[in-house]
């Protein structure tokens, strides 16, 4: 198992008290494979994937238990050097809104070189593998590309520029935070399709954090539907979401407007009546 | 001087041959660029109390033509008629009027609030523009009953708009733009922002009071499936022309253009959920 997540919870403190975001999660993921986990926003589906590498502000302010089992070994208890060892080599992000995590003075090239220099010393020709990267991630002309600065790049080149800044680590594992939310549907489509492509040519895993079950169909091996801080359902993607059980799971479906599927009213996710059910299945 | 709600049977909005061209640089330290026309002799119209739907990718001149109706791009040739008149040659005096009748709601709600205003001067403040005469009170409970037909209830009034959550974000710019009682909303990119759960309260929402208020909406978005959901009619963009123009249903089942095809093939195919038997 590459990682195996157990009973992780997370806690913001403020002066009106513990604020918890994660209430004991527990999930795993072989390698090569890809787990979608999906929610609203508040869920607290950022807030895991952000534990795992200890992105998360430190004690008193945010308390963290559990175990983040990466190989065996457990994230959550490593620090410095090591925890830098893991942070991109192992475990690499790529974030919903790619023009606030690139660096508007640097070119587009020069940030993918700094994560080559960091993490890969061995590299000796950087440039060569900078425009390898930006090839991969299907930027064409990637020689003229690599000087360009963000300001220059489309939201859906600069989020390929994200994607080959998280591959230049080789990462075993990609943390896909809602990586098309900021995107048109079309770039969207055109995301996915290369984040597919990229797993079956790398074998990497993947964990996609997304508020969107219609991109997870036919993308995902595995789902975890977070509600509440909770993981109220999960396992093979497709007997979920071909049966999901839970009320959340099922409302959160639904929800998702359907071509040539006219209705009056789209369905909404009613909070209180998915408690309603929950307690009459209980 | 018009009847401002006047049933006469024609368009509420009847734009033609419509072009917008972006100046190009010409001072004196930038050197020369071309112009961009970002809209090219673009025709449609909207009916009263209905919804026509406008979709394009980013960059295909949707928006332009949303700011073109409103004056806010520069309009080089063609015609925007409002309730039969003219408005695009408008001087902006004349064009006053207007402004209360078309409302906006744009894509990022907070982006498009003052962060240090409260919500009620927020809602409260199309009135104190298109409504100078109005008593205090009066005003106070429209922005009550407002907030209400939104769905906010009255302890928002005294909260500032980091208080809240995109979609209640949303809420409070709609329930702005209905308080100058207009008869036509763009929404430009309204829903795209919004999780999928919120995005479906919102579209909702904007059907509610469309059926209530009688109000005509342009719709603008790059979602193929949510356009198709709230629209009677669709135009499609494509490098600032309309590429096509069909009823929602045609749309779907028949397009004609490329573009259209294409936008979409791009929507999630969700093979296992449209399968899937046990929702129904």
């Amino acid at each position: 198992m590459l990682l195996d997540v157990q009973n992780l919870r997370v806690s913001f403190r403020s002066r009106e008290g513990d604020n918890p975001a994660v209430r004991g999660v527990s999930f795993s993921l072989a390698e090569g494979e890809t787990l979608a986990i999906v929610g609203e926003s508040g869920s607290g589906k950022s807030v895991t994937s952000m534990a795992l590498t200890q992105l998360l502000p430190e004690a008193p302010l945010c308390q963290v238990d559990g175990k983040v089992l990466l190989n065996g070994r457990d994230v959550l208890c490593l620090k410095g050097k090591e925890l830098r060892a893991i942070r991109g080599k192992e475990i690499s992000y790529i974030f919903q809104e790619p023009s606030t995590s690139l660096n508007p003075y640097f070119t587009v090239g020069g940030q993918i070189a700094e994560a080559i220099k960091l993490h890969r010393p061995e590299v000796k020709d950087v440039g060569a593998e900078v425009v390898a990267l930006l090839d991969q991630v299907g930027i064409r002309d990637a020689e003229a590309r690599r000087s360009d600065y963000p300001h220059q790049m489309s939201g859906g080149m600069k989020q390929r520029v994200m994607i080959a800044i998280a591959l230049a680590c080789r990462p075993r594992l990609l943390v896909a935070d809602e990586p098309t939310t900021a995107l048109d549907v079309t770039i969207e489509a055109q995301i996915i399709e290369l984040l597919r492509d990229l797993r079956q040519r790398l074998g990497m895993s993947i964990i996609l954090i997304t508020h969107n079950f219609g991109i997870v169909d036919g993308f995902a091996d595995k789902v975890a539907v977070m509600f509440r801080g909770e993981i109220v359902e999960s396992g093979d993607a497709e007997e979920i979401l071909a049966n999901p059980r839970h009320p959340y799971t099922r409302a959160l479906i639904r929800c998702i407007p359907k071509l040539g599927e006219r209705c009056d009213r789209l369905p909404v996710v009613d909070h209180a009546k998915i408690d309603e059910e929950v307690a009459a299945l209980a | 001087m018009k009847a401002s709600n006047g049933d006469s049977g024609r368009p509420l909005l009847e734009v033609e041959d419509l072009s917008v061209t972006y100046e190009g640089r010409s001072g004196l330290f930038s050197g020369q660029a071309d112009g961009v026309r970002a809209v090219k002799g673009v025709s449609f119209k909207v009916e009263r109390g209905t919804t026509v739907g406008l979709v394009g990718e980013s960059g295909s001149g949707k928006s332009t033509l949303g700011k073109a109706i409103l004056k806010m791009a520069p309009v080089i040739s063609g015609s925007v008629r409002f309730d039969g008149d003219e408005i695009s040659g408008m001087n902006e005096g004349a064009f006053r009027p207007y402004r209360r009748r078309i409302q906006t709601i744009f894509q990022d709600p907070y982006a498009s609030m003052n962060p240090r205003m409260t919500v009620a001067s927020i809602v409260a403040e199309p009135l104190l523009v298109h409504e100078k005469g109005m008593a205090k009170r009066e005003r106070e409970d429209r922005v009550v009953a407002l907030l209400e037909k939104v769905g906010l209830s009255g302890d928002a009034l005294r909260r500032y708009p980091h208080q809240f959550s995109g979609g209640q974000r949303q809420r409070i710019c709609i329930a702005r733009a209905l308080s100058a009682q207009p008869e036509f909303i763009i929404c430009d990119e309204c829903v795209s922002a919004l999780d999928v759960s919120v995005q479906a309260q919102i579209v909702n929402l904007l059907q509610d009071i469309q059926q209530e208020l009688g109000i005509t909406y342009l719709f603008i978005a790059h979602d193929l499936a949510v356009v198709e959901h709230i629209s009677q009619d669709v135009l499609v963009m494509s490098q600032g022309e309309l590429v096509e123009q069909a009823s929602a249903e045609d749309l779907y089942a028949s397009p004609q253009h490329d573009y259209t095809k294409r936008l979409l093939g791009a929507v999630p195919r969700m093979p296992t959920i449209l399968r899937s038997t046990a929702l129904n």
